[in-house]
């Protein structure tokens, strides 16, 4: 099974997995598609749907798109928008030819919604009953066949926690007729409009569907549609949220009916672990506690047992690059090989254990359902600063990456709120510059344990963590004054039932975080540092050479000579010069130009820094074996003779990591979301007057 | 038989839902399975008072006070 070897012409028919949030899609997806699965282009741009592959019995192979939780065909909010555009819209590119509801079986009257409101739009529909096991937990019985009969569609029983039913379900799957089943819901019991004529009118699939065309017709692609719906209903009057109000009533009644006969249950307490759980987890002053401490204990933990794999990396990149170096003939492409691809990827491959650690740690919370808690806690506060609890969620992720988290925000259905948590959600330190952070904090700060068990290093760390946090809520609490808005904010939102978080599940995860790191991000790195290797190694005219002549008839010692000339032809390099050009716009910031050249190329992305650095500061170095920390804790003022990356410059240098919006990828997003230049324009000029003003001031008081 | 509305529960009373002050918040609700005749029972509140979890139709769903004014419920 080749990772991306399936080709486009062997895709049998495409199909949409839709459901409520929390009802363990993505885990079937997972299931379902294995590692087959198509990720976002990240950095660049950003895609809205997962796609992944399945195999079915018969041996074709179907595309599976993983569409967002929604509650019903009527979206109330965009992450909604995207999966009503992509079911009821037949000429959206991602309309499907079937689609699995996933119902929460321990809440199948809420999953008939949405599945019964398929089955009448003509949406050919398997229903899996995921979650089996929570609901015998609490005693409820379906009967599988008269719910299969009632709805007319296949029914299928899953566990995606066991992955038991997988198969049955391919092999629903591969029996599928592909066909639309008789409409449960007659339209005329919502009200008395001639649906049947809109649906002529409109080439419908179903009088239901024209009724949703008419509820939904803002995300249609024909524009023809307005037009055709007015002039259908020309003197009629059409309120549509008295219609959406009368389907539902009319709807939930058929469910009653169905769930009355086909299903039966002793008790409907919520589970009796989640109440004691909450008892403890949203306390007045345990809650906020715990969380605290959870972040606390994140943090500590990536520092601490990140060290050891991390060194493991950075000797097995100095060994090979070492062999490799032996193995090439001297020249050129020996030294863009070793000195310029090898030295900026060790540079970045170092961080994985520090990023797979940190997006495990979001998937836990999220996955466990205690990220909703955190979201409930907070609300109160968050909606003083102009945000909303659901807020919580993209800033935690931005801790992570920013460019999830922003699309993240997509739940919010209120416009300001998602605005302002888009705009400040870069502010959230993200794992790109985690290897910033590190490589500046291992250089000033001692790796002593506080009280014997506390690393300072990883304190300093959190508090940056914390100084990111502070800036995104104070930021967010200038802009609830700089945005008017008019519309009613909501905080209407699933409390899930517990759940121990899967390994396999976070598996997914890492490797998925991973894969795109290394490789999308590790692109750009090596493009950088072949770009940079070859602005460091040469320059206008004859400088070079000239400056080899000057040493030629020195009586210097031979290493003391190749240094003196290595550090003059950087300065006289392409590289040298670009820095040397912004030197006195950064200089009252503690900046010299070597880091004026990393600041010009993390403009790409910020983890690109470190490759920098590494780049810089192998070129004309013989001894690779030193870590990039090492030669930079060596690296003297030549004028001072004092270490260039002192306390001050370093944290003058977090400091302006921590603020700048030093990411393409974010600013793509952030454009795509907003819809425009201007809020991603406005969010670049602020985050870097904070970026400069507080570097500024750091390393004016502590020089 | 009293009327009372949601926000105005004590924590562990219960009411039936009767109706909604609010149209929008009224779909949102529904197509969450809080429809008229669910039991709602108030579960708790947020540490800082606002929102509130109410258990309905056999799950946890938070909303806030402002939110819970529009649900018109009735007491026995």
């Amino acid at each position: 099974m080749g990772l991306f070897s399936t080709q486009e012409q062997d895709i049998g028919f495409r199909i949409a997995m839709a459901g409520n949030p929390n009802s363990g899609k993505s885990t079937l997806f997972n299931l379902l598609t294995g590692l087959r699965q198509k990720t976002g282009n990240f950095p660049g741009v950003t895609v809205d749907l997962h796609v992944g592959y399945c195999k079915l019995p018969n041996g074709k192979k179907v595309e599976i798109i993983d569409l967002p939780g929604t509650y019903s065909l009527f979206p109330k909010s965009i992450d909604e928008q995207v999966t009503a555009a992509a079911l009821c819209n037949e000429q959206h590119p991602n309309y499907p030819q079937l689609t699995l509801v996933v119902a929460d079986s321990s809440n199948l009257k809420r999953s008939l919604y949405l599945c019964t409101q398929l089955i009448d739009i003509g949406m050919p529909v398997i229903l899996v009953l995921n979650m089996i096991d929570v609901a015998l937990r609490k005693t409820i019985e379906i009967d599988v066949p008269k719910l299969s009969n009632m709805l007319g569609v296949p029914v299928v029983k899953v566990n995606s926690k066991e992955g038991t039913g997988i198969d049955d379900l391919k092999n629903q799957i591969e029996k599928s007729s592909l066909k639309s089943s008789a409409p449960l819901l007659p339209t005329n019991e919502i009200s008395n409009h001639n649906w049947q004529g809109l649906q002529a009118a409109l080439e419908g699939k179903s009088a239901f569907n024209a009724f949703v065309q008419c509820i939904n017709h803002n995300l249609f692609f024909k524009t023809t549609i307005d037009s055709q719906i007015k002039d259908f209903f020309k003197n009629e009057v059409v309120n549509l949220i008295q219609l959406q109000t009368s389907e539902s009533l009319c709807r939930f009644k058929l469910i009653g009916k169905i769930t009355d006969t086909c299903l039966s249950y002793k008790n409907r307490d919520i589970n009796p672990i989640t109440q004691k759980l909450d008892n403890i987890f949203t306390h007045k002053v345990w809650g906020f506690a715990i969380f605290l401490l959870v972040l606390f204990s994140i943090f500590q933990f990536i520092f601490t047992f990140s060290a050891l794999p991390m060194e493991w990396i950075e000797n097995s990149f100095a060994w090979f690059s070492d062999i490799i170096g032996n193995a090439l003939p001297k020249g050129i492409l020996n030294d863009i090989i070793t000195k310029g691809i090898l030295a900026g990827l060790s540079g970045v491959v170092v961080f994985i254990p520090q990023i797979a650690f940190l997006f495990a740690f979001i998937a836990i919370l999220e996955d466990s359902g205690y990220m909703a808690r955190v979201s409930f806690i907070m609300d109160k506060m968050m909606r003083k600063f102009g945000l909303n609890g659901k807020s919580i969620i993209p800033l935690i992720s931005g801790a992570a990456c920013a460019v999830p988290a922003i699309m993240g925000a997509r739940t919010i259905s209120n416009t300001k709120e998602r605005l302002i948590t888009i705009l400040v959600t870069p502010l959230m330190s993200c794992s790109a510059r985690l290897p910033v952070y590190t490589l500046l904090i291992a250089l000033v700060v001692p790796s002593k344990n506080l009280w014997g068990i506390i690393n300072i290093q990883g304190l300093i760390l959190m508090a940056l963590y914390l100084i990111g946090f502070l800036a995104a809520i104070g930021a967010a609490f200038v802009l609830k004054f700089l945005i008017k808005s008019k519309e009613q904010s909501y905080f209407i939102m699933e409390l899930p039932i517990y759940r121990l978080p899967q390994a396999k599940q976070v598996g997914m995860v890492i490797y998925d975080k991973v894969k795109v790191f290394l490789f999308e991000a590790g692109k750009i790195i090596i493009a950088i540092s072949i770009i940079l290797w070859l602005m460091a190694s040469f320059a206008p005219g004859n400088r070079m050479k000239d400056i080899e002549q000057k040493y030629a008839s020195s009586s210097l010692a031979e290493v003391e000579k190749n240094n003196r000339i290595a550090a003059e032809q950087l300065e006289a390099s392409y590289a040298g010069i670009a820095g040397k050009t912004i030197e006195p716009l950064i200089a009252p910031l503690g900046f010299d130009w070597k880091i004026g050249i990393s600041l010009v190329t993390s403009f790409a992305a910020r983890e690109v820094f470190v490759g920098t650095m590494a780049t810089i500061y192998s070129v004309g170095d013989d001894a690779d074996e030193r870590s990039i920390r090492v030669k930079m804790k060596e690296e003297i003022n030549p004028i001072t003779l004092q270490p260039v990356y002192s306390t001050a410059v370093a944290f003058s240098l977090m400091l302006f990591y921590a603020f700048a919006m030093q990411c393409m990828s974010t600013i793509a997003v952030v454009y795509r979301e907003t819809k425009g230049y201007k809020w991603p324009i406005i969010q670049f000029v602020f985050m870097a007057a904070l970026a400069y003003l507080s570097s500024f001031t750091v390393y004016q008081l502590l020089k | 038989m009293s009327e009372i509305l949601l926000c105005d529960l004590k924590v562990g009373e219960h009411g039936t839902i009767h109706h909604f002050n609010d149209e929008n918040i009224a779909l949102k609700l529904m197509e969450m399975g809080c429809l008229p005749g669910e039991v709602i029972t108030l579960e708790r509140f947020a540490p800082m008072g606002d929102p509130m979890a109410i258990a309905v139709a056999g799950y946890s769903l938070s909303l806030r006070k402002s939110e819970a004014a529009f649900v018109v419920l009735q007491k026995s």
